[in-house]
Parts: C-alpha cells; structure tokens; sequence
C-alpha cells in the first residue's frame, strides 16, 4: 500500500511519531494521596504536595509503578529494573512546583513494539522508544475572562504514561490505527481507562514530510489532541501546508502547534521568547526507582489475554478472518460479548461468523442509532447467542430475525418468547407449505403458463408470493422445493 | 570552564530573575570561582562511572493507591491574592 502524497512538483512521504500521554487508572495522584476523580469542584482534590507548599515531600503511589510495568509488558516492551525521576523545570501558572517531577534518561520502560492492522489483512509494527511516568500539571482556562486565566490545580500530580513511538507512521490512517491499537492495549490491561473525551487519553504529534529516500525532514509538533478523529484531520492539513511551503521553495520552521478544532488548521502556539530550556536534574526529593525482577514476573503471571493474542485465538479457534478478529478485539468490551455469546451455547462455536455478522451490523447499528455502549446493551450476549441459534436452526429466517432483535433490543426479552408470543416460528412443516403453494398456482394461472414457457425467472415472483402468504414464516429452502416439484410436474 | 555575562543573563531569565547589571557582575565573579574549585574534580577518571544521583542507601519508600477525601478548596486558596468560584485567578498567560 502506497502512502505517497502527490504534490504539484513530486511525490512526498510522510513521517510521524506520536508521544501518547495516558492517565494511569488509579484512585490517588503520583505522589499524594489525593483523588483523581474527574469533574470535582475546582480545587477541591488539591494537597499540599500537589499545590507545591514549602516542605512537602512526594511519597510515590506504588500502584502506579505497578501499572506502568503492566503497560510496558503490554507493549512488549523492555522493563527497567532501575529508573530515575527528574525535575523537568519551567514556569507556568498551572504549574504550582516550577517544575514536573518525569522520567528523562532512565525511564521505567524502554523499547517495545506494537502492530497495527489494516483492513486489506496486512500489518505493520511500529517501535516504541519508551514509556515513563509522569505527573500531569494543573488545568488553565483562558477563555473565561478577557484579561485573567483561571486555574484549577485538581490534575496536579495525577500519574500519567507518556509512551513515545518512534517515527515509524506514514500517514493519518496509520496514526489512527497506531493510537486505537496502544487504548485498546491499555483499556485490556486496565491501566487507563480511554476516555479521550475527558483527557485520560491524548497525544502529541510530530510530523514531518520527505522525498522518498531523502533523509527527515524539519518536523513540526502539533500539541495535545484528543480525539482520533481530530488527529486525522490535523495530520493531513499539517501535511498539505509542509508540502505547500517546500515546494514553493520555503523552508519548514521547527514550530509546535495548535489544531483548532472548529477551522480544521494548525497555527504556531505563542512564539516562546528562547527554545525550552528544561535543565532537566535527578529530584533531590526521590530516591531512584529500583523494581526486583520477582515483581515484575508476577505482574507478567497476572497479564489477562491481549488484543493480539484474542485475535490469534479467533482466528484459529473460530475460523475467523484477520480483518474481523481486529475489529472484535480491538475493543474490549465488544470482544467480551462475543466471547460470552460463544461460551452460552457449545453449538455456537461453529456459527461463529454469523455471529459476527448480528453483533457488527445488526446489534451495532441498533445500538449507534441510540447510542448504547455495547456493556450497556438491552440485548443479552445470552440471547443475541439464542437468536443466532433460531437462524441456524432454520426456526426462524434471518428477515425475521432482524424484527425480532428489533423487538429484543425494545423490551429485553428472550428470542424464544417473542417468536412464541407473536407466533413467527418458522413453518416447516411440508403439508402447509404446499397448501400455501397450491393456493399461488391457482390465483396465478397466466404467470404459471408464461413461466411454463420458458420464462424460468418467474419462479422468484411464485416464492415471493408464497413467501408473503405465510407471512414470511415458511422455511425459504423447503418452500423453493416445492414451488419447483409443483411446476415440474405441470410441465 | 568559564562563564560569560551572557550565560548569567540566560540563567536568571529561565528562572524569572531580574539582574541588574551590577549584580549580573558580581554573580559571574562568584559563580566562575565556585567552578574553578568544582573543576578540581575533574583530576580524577570517571570513565565508565554512572552519575550518582544519591548517596542515600535506602529504598525508595512507596504508598499504597489510597484516596484522601480532602475537600480542599477554601484552604488552598487561602494565600491566593485573586480568587473566583474556586479557581485561582492570574493574569491571563495567553495571547
């Protein structure tokens, strides 16, 4: 697949790297013990480590370094034994230390790698530098008041993963897969809880543009997006400026950047007076970080099943394809569904692509038009698993089914008792059928001669009305044999 | 190693100090004579030696991932000159 991007003079490639900041799932910040509940009242979860008063000392959360280990297993990644915090220093008013107490050469998880999927079946890693903890600043509202910024400091200190790539993505599509895949790896080993429209999951893109084969380019940095829709959107107009600059002979300017989100264009933040200067030291404050390798084992022995390793067992336990074993994993909650749908019923396992096919577009849909997470489904993975079971079972067909999951999903209830309750069962029964038939003839006696003729595709317009007559409730195979021995022998 | 006025005017503008020239002088005189006396370290090979970034030989002590409800608004705002609704309230930091 080629990811060149035509420009008016050449082709151009793109280069991208993603430094992904992940709020660690916990109850208490990094180094304090107050909540990191979101939405409080401002300055309410604020301690005097967090707001940085004369004397404080930080206590590390030890079930932070835990998580960050757990990540770095999930990301394939190397565990460090041995890590260090540093100051990283600069001034700004969400930022009561003067600096952010980070990881900066020896962070607690080095190189790791992740793989994307794309959705002709092919894949692709993409390498990460690291991950190390960090702790996030306070909140800044600009909008508010034409000459003041208000601050909320109940972020302060909340533990945060930033996990670097290296500039291994080509291009939007690629950056998206790349940041789905790392969430979904995170929200399997719940150590984040994804949630970007609160900000637990957000990134910072660096991008730069080439001719193919030429060395990297000058990249810009467009900050803290946090939506992959709006990743996307800021990549391919970052993309189509640098080339537009360069090919009309400018020079691309190191910048970092903001996207707004309502013009769809990236701009310089506010010119910095120097380049950042973060003197960055070890904190005097915190011993170094020393984790024995027996720890880091038993947070292995604990690492419940993987996107990656779910999908290979779809695949060769359920026969299903590349492509649709992705799209289950890659999130958790759908994939535990399906699970649980195949586990209700020994019989499942060998519909397991037809199950697909009512969770993906039958039960999704249902739930889109709402709105529904899939955890919070009125439709059981029991009875989604009860429905498919009446299909292929040719109880019900599968345009009945579709009414009945309609129903399922408005009032809750069990497949059988609505098909029971409104008598939709599947008529099988051979007599009636005929019956059904024999009635069709005989109202259509000129379509039967023109059909006698040699027209043979008549024949649907005899199902169709048969079909009708027993109000969609005839087995479609069993009706298709009859219709055909009946005109057969009229011949 | 020697440092220049240049360097002394670098320093205090990342940590938000103003000099004056006078004082810009008197730091430099003072900062390049503590360097020369650290550069005596210099005499010894350090080659292959990782820095050290504490002398302490204990652990790095840790917390258990308890939430404190601390409810601590009206307290962490009592020093603050300019307040509203709960927020600190500075000089607006954007353009």
């Amino acid at each position: 697949m080629s990811n060149l991007i035509k420009g008016k003079k050449h082709e151009w490639e793109t280069v991208i790297g993603l430094e992904i900041h992940a709020q660690v799932k916990s109850n208490s910040k990094l180094f304090s013990n107050s909540s990191t509940v979101f939405g409080s009242k401002p300055n309410s979860q604020v301690s005097l480590v967090d707001a940085a008063m004369p004397g404080m000392l930080p206590v590390i959360n030890r079930y932070c370094i835990e998580q960050a280990v757990k990540s770095g297993i999930g990301l394939n990644a190397k565990i460090n034994n041995h890590s260090v915090f540093d100051r990283k220093n600069y001034f700004y008013a969400d930022l009561p230390q003067g600096y952010q107490i980070s990881q900066y050469k020896y962070p607690i998880v080095g190189e790791g790698k992740v793989t994307i999927d794309f959705k002709d079946g092919t894949s692709k890693d993409i390498r990460i530098v690291r991950l190390h903890l960090e702790q996030d600043a306070g909140k800044s509202l600009h909008d508010q008041n034409p000459t003041k910024t208000y601050v909320d400091l109940n972020r302060s200190g909340v533990a945060l993963m930033e996990i670097v790539s290296e500039p291994d993505i080509r291009s939007a599509d690629e950056a998206g897969l790349y940041i789905s895949k790392i969430r979904s790896i995170l929200m399997y080993l719940d150590t984040c809880d994804g949630n970007m429209q609160e900000g637990s999951l957000r990134a910072d893109v660096n991008i730069s543009v080439r001719k193919p084969g030429d060395d990297y380019g000058t990249r810009c940095e467009i900050k803290n997006l946090n939506s992959i829709k709006f990743i996307k959107q800021a990549i391919n107009y970052e993309v189509k400026r640098q080339i537009e600059v360069l090919e009309e002979g400018g020079v691309i300017e190191q910048n970092t950047l903001l996207f707004n989100t309502s013009s769809g264009k990236t701009s310089p933040m506010r010119s910095k007076e120097e380049a950042h200067d973060y003197r960055y030291f070890p904190d005097p404050d915190l011993l170094p970080l020393d984790i024995n390798q027996e720890d880091i084992d038993k947070l292995k022995n604990a690492i419940p099943e993987l996107p990656d390793d779910r999908k290979t067992r779809y695949i060769s336990d359920y026969n299903l394809s590349n492509y649709d074993a992705s799209v289950l994993t890659s999130d958790k909650y759908v994939s535990d569904y399906y699970d649980t749908i195949i586990e209700s019923d020994k019989t499942l396992k060998d519909s397991s692509k037809i199950v697909v096919n009512w969770l993906t577009s039958e039960l999704f849909s249902l739930l889109n038009d709402k709105n529904i997470q899939i955890n919070n489904s009125p439709v059981t993975p029991q009875n989604l698993g009860k429905l498919v079971k009446l299909i292929t079972e040719d109880i019900i067909s599968g345009k009945i089914a579709k009414e009945v999951l309609v129903e399922m999903f408005n009032t809750k209830q069990d497949p059988e008792k609505i098909i029971e309750k409104k008598g939709l069962k599947q008529v099988t029964n051979t007599s009636e059928i005929e019956t059904i038939v024999d009635e069709v003839l005989k109202e259509n006696q000129i379509i039967v001669d023109q059909y006698l003729s040699g027209k043979d595709k008549l024949l649907g317009f005899f199902v169709g009305q048969s079909m009708k007559k027993s109000q969609g409730k005839a087995n479609p195979k069993i009706l298709n044999e009859i219709i055909k021995i009946k005109l057969s022998k009229k011949k | 190693m020697k440092l220049d006025t240049n360097t002394i005017n670098k320093i205090a503008k990342l940590a938000r100090i103003r000099l004056s020239e006078q004082e810009a002088n008197d730091l430099l005189r003072d900062m390049n004579s503590i360097l020369d006396w650290v550069e005596q370290l210099n005499e010894v090979n350090t080659d292959d030696v990782e820095p050290l970034a504490n002398i302490s030989s204990s652990i790095l002590p840790h917390r258990k991932d308890v939430a404190k409800d601390i409810n601590s608004t009206d307290e962490i705002l009592k020093n603050s000159p300019d307040k509203l609704e709960g927020y600190f309230v500075v000089p607006k930091v954007v353009e």
